[in-house]
């Protein structure tokens, strides 16, 4: 059946670069998650009537995420080359690709966790203080747990784009179902593997959509 | 004792200077329910807020639980904190908390550990009346029920202080009236003091012993609450306890009356405290010659006796009349003869 559609796809080269592609998305993400709670945490705590105010601080972060933020992703690939050459040793290869995905995605992802925790009743974390709550107990036993749905709709939003990200990579020599569909199937115009790349990308995406919306579901008790 | 010394709390804003508190003194007694009434914005929240440093005095101090809370930081105040409780007009509860992990998280705070932390919320829940509603989560409560999940975690750690800020603004008559109840049963049942603020002279009078009345950040008047009720000397004062008694309806009400007994007089009987209580009106009838008709009244219970207004009409001759007021008067009854003759 998939022979004759896709006559020109190989299956277990396809399948190694979806593992690619998964790989890619899913190492990067672990570091997002940690690195955008920690930014958004930060954006939220030094923000002006928060636990840490501190102007200078929360400039200097949202100048940072801003900037990062804006940066077109496939730019970030090239001027990270030499970051990249540094820290993984080569710039090619599924590996190669990981810090500007991280780079790319971690300030978008931020400013939804900060998004996130803005939404939370101050009351609450008020509650929490004259309950002589310290700061890290607020963090982790009220901010965290009930910003928890909007901090997991919002990685399932970046997992998507994430997603995006490996392909545009990929084109440039990082591997996984970007790399297949560009050189097995664009370059060498067998359109089918293009098509089919296409295909288990989409599927990927919207199994994501559908995981990531069920959690949040279940999480939101409100 | 709670004693509170000079405070005074400006705010700095865009436009300038906001003295929110200015100037407060105030001493509670252990055990008292003590209410703050005021109208929005004078200063009522900033106050009770720096009771457990939420916010701290501009100058003066506040000693609460033994400390100056307005000297103490970090861990000394957080440990502070746990001994006072505080309840708040929204609630405040975490969403994402049952009603067991809510009461359960100033307990984790105190670091109590797990198996006595299952104990006393049991307890907790029993007390504020929540048995089997252990496991819901506050979005499936009543505003009634939420507040008594913020009633139980403000007690967990058997703070000597509770603070209301304005605990049943959010709740309708019934549901207030329940929470007041189970306000004055804790107040009895633990002896820890309440110190709630209001806008409302209803709570203050079902359930308070003293009132301070605030007005721009000042107490412009303080007493027991019958006395203020009895003899409000501010007009804020007046408006807050016409908000109970409606005094205006009373005028009319007045007008109306002299219209219809020509003859006779018609006497206004001010009770107070214990007098409400007694039959007086049945040994009047009894006693007098005077033909007594009642009119209309309106008897309050406060905390320590009842307040009210009576409307009687007096007919009969000259002198039956003269001796049935002064029978009232000897009986401890403001009498004040309102009708024309
Ligand atoms: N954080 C703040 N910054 C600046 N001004 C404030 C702040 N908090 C309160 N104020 C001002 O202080 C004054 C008193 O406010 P407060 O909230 O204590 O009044 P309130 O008596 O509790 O009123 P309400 O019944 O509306 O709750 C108001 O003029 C208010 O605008
Ligand atoms: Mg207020």
């Amino acid at each position: 059946m998939i022979e004759t559609i896709f006559p020109n796809v190989d299956l277990i080269k396809a399948w190694e670069k979806t593992i690619e592609t998964l790989y890619m998305t899913g190492l990067s993400l672990l570091w997002i998650f940690l690195i955008g709670i920690i930014l958004g945490l930060l954006l939220f705590l030094t923000a002006k009537g928060n636990m840490w105010e501190n102007q200078w601080v929360n400039w200097i972060i949202a100048a940072i995420v801003n900037i990062f933020r804006s940066i077109p992703f496939v730019l970030l690939i090239v001027l990270l080359l030499p970051v990249t050459k540094i820290i993984v040793g080569s710039i090619i290869g599924k590996e190669a690709a990981i810090p500007a995905l991280i780079i790319g995605s971690a300030p978008f992802y931020a400013r939804m966790v900060e998004i996130g925790l803005r939404e939370i009743n101050k009351g609450v974390i008020e509650a929490a203080r004259a309950m002589g709550a310290k700061t890290s107990t607020i963090i982790f036993k009220v901010l965290i747990p009930e910003s928890l749905p909007a901090l997991v709709s919002g990685i399932t939003v970046t997992a998507i784009a994430l997603v995006g990200y490996t392909a545009i990579a990929g084109v440039i020599g990082a591997g996984g179902l970007g790399d297949y569909a560009y050189l097995d199937g664009f370059s060498r115009k067998d359109n089918d593997v293009t098509i089919f790349a296409t295909i288990v990308i989409l599927l990927i995406v919207f199994i994501i959509q559908f995981i990531g919306d069920y959690i949040t579901t279940k999480l939101d008790k409100r | 004792m709670i004693s509170v010394q000079n405070v005074k709390k400006i705010f700095q804003s865009k436009s300038g200077k906001i003295t929110a508190v200015d100037n407060v003194n105030l001493e509670i007694n252990d055990g008292e329910i003590f209410g703050v009434i005021g109208y929005s914005g004078a200063g009522k929240s900033t106050l009770i807020r720096m009771f457990n440093g939420l916010e701290l005095p501009t100058s003066g101090s506040l000693n609460i639980v033994g400390k100056d809370i307005a000297k103490i930081r970090g861990a000394e105040l957080r440990k502070a904190r746990q001994e006072i409780g505080m309840i708040f007009q929204h609630f405040n509860l975490l969403w994402s908390r049952t009603v067991r992990e809510n009461i359960a998280f100033p307990l984790e705070i105190a670091k109590v550990p797990r198996s006595k932390r299952k104990q006393r919320v049991d307890e907790l829940i029993k007390l504020v009346g929540l048995e089997g509603r252990e496991d819901s989560y506050p979005s499936q409560l009543s505003g009634g029920q939420k507040q008594r999940v913020g009633i139980a975690r403000a007690l967990a750690n058997n703070p000597k202080v509770l603070l209301c800020d304005e605990a049943t603004s959010a709740l309708d008559p019934e549901t207030t009236d329940a929470i007041l109840d189970l306000l004055v049963d804790i107040n009895k049942k633990l002896g820890l003091t309440i110190i709630l603020i209001t806008h409302e002279m209803h709570v203050i009078q079902k359930i308070c012993h003293r009132v301070a009345v605030m007005e721009e950040g000042n107490i412009v008047e303080i007493g027991s609450v019958l006395d203020i009720f009895q003899n409000p000397q501010e007009s804020i004062t007046k408006r807050f306890v016409g908000q109970v008694i409606e005094t205006e309806e009373t005028k009319e009400t007045i007008a109306n009356l002299l219209g219809k007994f020509p003859q006779g007089k018609i006497v206004k009987l001010t009770f107070i405290g214990e007098a409400a209580e007694q039959p007086i009106i049945t040994r009047l009838i009894k006693e007098s010659n005077a033909t007594i008709n009642i009119l209309q009244g309106n008897i309050s219970q406060t905390h320590d006796g009842a307040y009210g207004t009576l409307f009687i009409h007096l007919d009969g001759t000259e002198q039956e009349i003269t001796t049935a007021i002064q029978f009232l008067r000897n009986h401890q009854v403001g009498v004040e003869v309102v009708a024309n003759d």
